[in-house]
Parts: C-alpha cells; structure tokens; sequence
C-alpha cells in the first residue's frame, strides 16, 4: 500500500506492507535511527515521536496508520543546526548516560511543554510516565526539562552567552 | 515483533465500516493500542484492520437531550481534556487522566477500551456507575446496550463481530456528584482495582468496580446499604463490609485474590468518604 508522509518537514511516498511498524519505517526505510526500539510492547516509550504534533509510541502503530501525518523525530527537533532547548539542557543538566531512552523522553517532552509551558516538578513526573530510563534515576531527566521550560519561556531566543556555554 | 500479515482498508463512513467487517475475518483498528500489542504478540490474526480513525462522526462529545454523548472514537486525551465533561462527569477525567501514560492517552479511544474489555480497563467503571447506554450499529441496524449489560465476561462482551460501538450516551444526573479512584499497575498504570461512585443529589449511589473480577460490575449489595440512609460514618462502614460479597475475585501475579478483594474496600471507603 502507498503511503504519503512528512518527516521533520520531508515528503516521502513509500509502497510498504500494512503490518510495517511505523518505528521500522523510520529506522529502516528512511535510516532515522534516532529513534529507538527499547521493548517493542508498548510500554518503555523508547520510540516515541509526534504523529501530528502528538506524542505517540511508534512501535504500536503501523506505518499505514500514519498516512497523510507529519511526523517528527529526534532529528527534526533542532532547527537551522541550533539544538532545540530541550537538547541543550539535557546536555547541561546530564539528564541522559546510555543515552537510550532520551530521544523518547524528549520527545514526550516536547509535546508536554507544548500544553504546559510552566509544569511544576510533579507534572513533570507524571507527565514523563510512559518513559522509562535504566539508567539516570529520572532525577536529572527532570532537571533537565525544568531548565528547557525556563528557557522556552524566555521571550527572545536563546542568548550568545547561553550559546557559548553549550559549545564549552 | 512483527504481525502476520494482513490487509488494510481505511472507511470513510460507519456504513462503509460494517461492511468492510462483514467479509473474512476483520477487525477494526481505533488507537491501536490494545490490538497492535495483542497483534504482535501474536495472540490475534485478523486477515483484514478496518481502521475507524478517519471517520468524523464517530469524534467528538456533545450535550443533547438530556444526555452526554460521547462518540466512540474520542480519545482518552481529548475526554480529559474536555470541559464538558470536567463540569457533567468529573469522574471521566479523572479515569482518562490516569489511563496510561501521555502516549496512551494521545492515541487510545474510549470505544477502543470498552470493546476490548481488558478486566483491568479503567472505563469500564466510570461508564457502569453513570448508568452509560452503548450504541453500536451493524449488518442488522442499530441497538442500544445498557452498560450493565454490555460486559460479559474476560475479554467479552456482548458485541457481534460486524457491529461498531459508534457513541456513549450518559444521562446528565443534575446534583450528582462522581469520584473514581483506582489502584494502579505501576509500569502500565491499568487497574489492579478500580472503583466509581456516583452519588445522587437524592443521596441513592451507583458503585462500581473494575479489575476486580473477570468483568467490571455494580455492586448492588453495597449500593442498597444507601437506601434511605443518611450518609454517615456508619453507613459507609456497613457499605464497605457489603461490598464485593460473593464475587468471584481475580488473582494473578500483581494481586492475590485476597489482596484484591481488601484494596476493593478500601478504595471503596475512600470514594465514599470523599463523596461524604
Ligand atoms: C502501555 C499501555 C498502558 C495502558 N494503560 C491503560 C490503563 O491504565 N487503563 C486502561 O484502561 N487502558 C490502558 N491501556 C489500554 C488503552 O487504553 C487502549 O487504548 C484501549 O484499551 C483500546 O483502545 P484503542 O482505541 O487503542 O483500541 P484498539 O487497540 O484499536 O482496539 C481494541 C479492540 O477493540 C475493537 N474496537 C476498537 N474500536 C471499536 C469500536 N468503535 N467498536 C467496536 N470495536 C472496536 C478492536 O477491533 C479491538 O478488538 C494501556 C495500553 C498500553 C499500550
Ligand atoms: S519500543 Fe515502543 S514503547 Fe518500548
Ligand atoms: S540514559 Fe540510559 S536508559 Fe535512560
């Protein structure tokens, strides 16, 4: 079957299988690997990414189901090469080790700060349920995206000084 | 985890839906997100997914007549975040808002949950205790199931195989006021015990639980202690002792039955108390 999709702002046409999981659609069709596949049932949030601004778990929806949507990665978050706020207070705030769950935390992330741009640390908590990281004990997960909520909330864009210290 | 193989077919119209089901051995697709990990595990094969997310009348809640209906392929997230049903059913968004986690919610719909009848589904309860009536169309017109009649059993309800559960209508109860609370899986967040209260504004309540038995029920025994009572310390002790009686009570490796059954009163009381 045909599918039409935009990915990270790209138009794609692919025939694929009906039973092609959107996660392997990415990885393997368009070699977007910064998605991740951690369960595959549903439940660690590993692979998940935005069907039409929405966070959702790539790997519990068939690539069909995601015909005529514009979807987002990990890949499409940075925009003309300048990390998004999220990306750069992870790397401040050292809220990932492996690394392996943080495309899908960010991802969740992005979609929540969408709706509440101000989340208190509870929200914060709840709001990252479907995420399950192995390694960081969540504490810096959460300090991160408490920095990526100031910084987005900051009118104006992102300041030299701050650029310089992300580059440091 | 990959599925076996099957065909794809997108309708437009509810109409285009029951047909499309009629032939070999179909299944419809709304979220997804009960089916596709039942799919990969392969413990369902359907030959054909008749994915109901494209067509527009089954979106949306609305008043009317009296009632608040809410089309089958709403959205967990789109319930809870609707301020209808914040002021009619407060109960509803406090389901929807813990079902899953942010991803769940974002794709799952609520006819998606009532027609799987996962024993540990949140909805379930909510919809029992509102006094919920479920239509469904098929091959054969149309029919309306109360929700008390609707659950049958583990996974089973009283749906046939080429009918659609298209809305959820729930007489609007003027004075009354709903709590759910629920005990949850702490990875999945599905009901270990699940338990609704309607209180009415004549002071007559509706209980009812969810993960507690192989199907959500009334608890009628612990609803008849409120008849004509007032709602004291002692009739909501009497009420707790009443509940749950003779149910037959799931065990599984979250909860032995005995366990279950004590988190059931004591949700109970809390729901109860919070309704006091
Ligand atoms: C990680 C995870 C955690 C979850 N946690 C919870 C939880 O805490 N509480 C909870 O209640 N649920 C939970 N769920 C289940 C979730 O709510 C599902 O979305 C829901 O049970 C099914 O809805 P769906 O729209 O995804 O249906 P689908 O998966 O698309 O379909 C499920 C079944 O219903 C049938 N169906 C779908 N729509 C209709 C319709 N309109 N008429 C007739 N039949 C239909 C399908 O054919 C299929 O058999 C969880 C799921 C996951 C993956
Ligand atoms: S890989 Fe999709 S939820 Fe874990
Ligand atoms: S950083 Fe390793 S799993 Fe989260």
């Amino acid at each position: 079957m045909q599918i039409h999709v935009k990915v990270n702002g790209v138009e794609y046409k692919h025939d694929v299988e009906p039973r092609l999981l959107l996660v392997h659609y990415l990885r393997d069709v368009l070699r977007l690997t910064g998605t991740h596949i951690g369960c595959e049932t549903s439940i660690c949030g590993a692979c998940t990414v935005h069907v039409n601004g929405k966070a959702a778990k790539s790997c519990t929806l068939f690539a069909v189901q995601a015909d005529n949507c514009e979807i987002t990665t990990i890949e499409g978050l940075a925009q003309n090469g300048e990390l998004h706020p999220l990306q750069t207070s992870f790397k401040e705030m050292h809220g990932l080790q492996c690394g392996f769950c943080t495309p899908g935390v960010i991802m969740t992330a992005a979609d929540y700060l969408k709706q509440n741009p101000h989340p208190t640390e509870e929200e914060i908590r709840t709001a990252l349920e479907g995420n399950f990281c192995r390694c960081t004990g969540y504490q810096n997960i959460v300090k991160s995206v408490q920095l990526a909520a100031e910084k987005m909330s900051e009118s104006k864009p992102v300041t030299k000084e701050k650029k310089e210290e992300v580059v440091v | 985890m990959i599925p076996t193989a099957f065909d794809y077919t997108k309708p437009a119209t509810v109409e285009e839906a029951i047909a499309a089901l009629s032939d070999g051995d179909s299944k419809l697709l709304a979220g997804g997100y009960s089916l596709i990990p039942a799919m990969k595990m392969r413990l369902t094969q359907p030959s054909k997914l008749v994915d109901i997310s494209g067509i527009p009348s089954l979106k949306g809640i609305k008043e009317e007549d009296g009632e608040i209906v809410i089309n089958a392929g709403t959205t967990h997230y789109e319930i809870l975040t609707n301020d209808l049903i914040k002021n009619r059913l407060p109960f509803f968004t406090q389901a929807a808002g813990i079902i899953g986690d942010v991803q769940v919610r974002n794709r799952g719909t609520i006819g998606g949950s009532l027609a799987h009848a996962d024993p540990a589904a949140d909805w379930p309860a909510p919809v029992l205790a509102a006094e919920a009536i479920i239509d469904v169309k098929g091959t054969g017109g149309g029919r309306s199931i109360p929700a008390t009649d609707f659950f049958t059993g583990l996974f089973s309800t009283q749906l046939l195989p080429d009918e659609i559960i298209v809305a959820i209508r729930i007489p609007v109860q003027e004075g009354a006021r709903s709590v759910y609370l629920s005990f949850e899986q702490p990875a999945s967040r599905f009901a270990i015990v699940g338990c609704a209260v309607l209180r009415k504004a004549d002071g007559r309540v509706n209980i009812a639980f969810t993960g507690v038995s192989e199907a959500p029920f009334r608890d009628r025994g612990a609803e008849a202690v409120f008849d004509g009572k007032s709602w004291d310390t002692a009739t909501i002790d009497t009420a707790v002792d009443a509940a749950i009686g003779e149910v037959d009570v799931l065990s599984d490796h979250f909860a032995s039955s005995e366990y279950r059954r004590h988190l059931a009163k004591v949700y109970l009381k809390r729901a109860l108390q919070a309704l006091a």
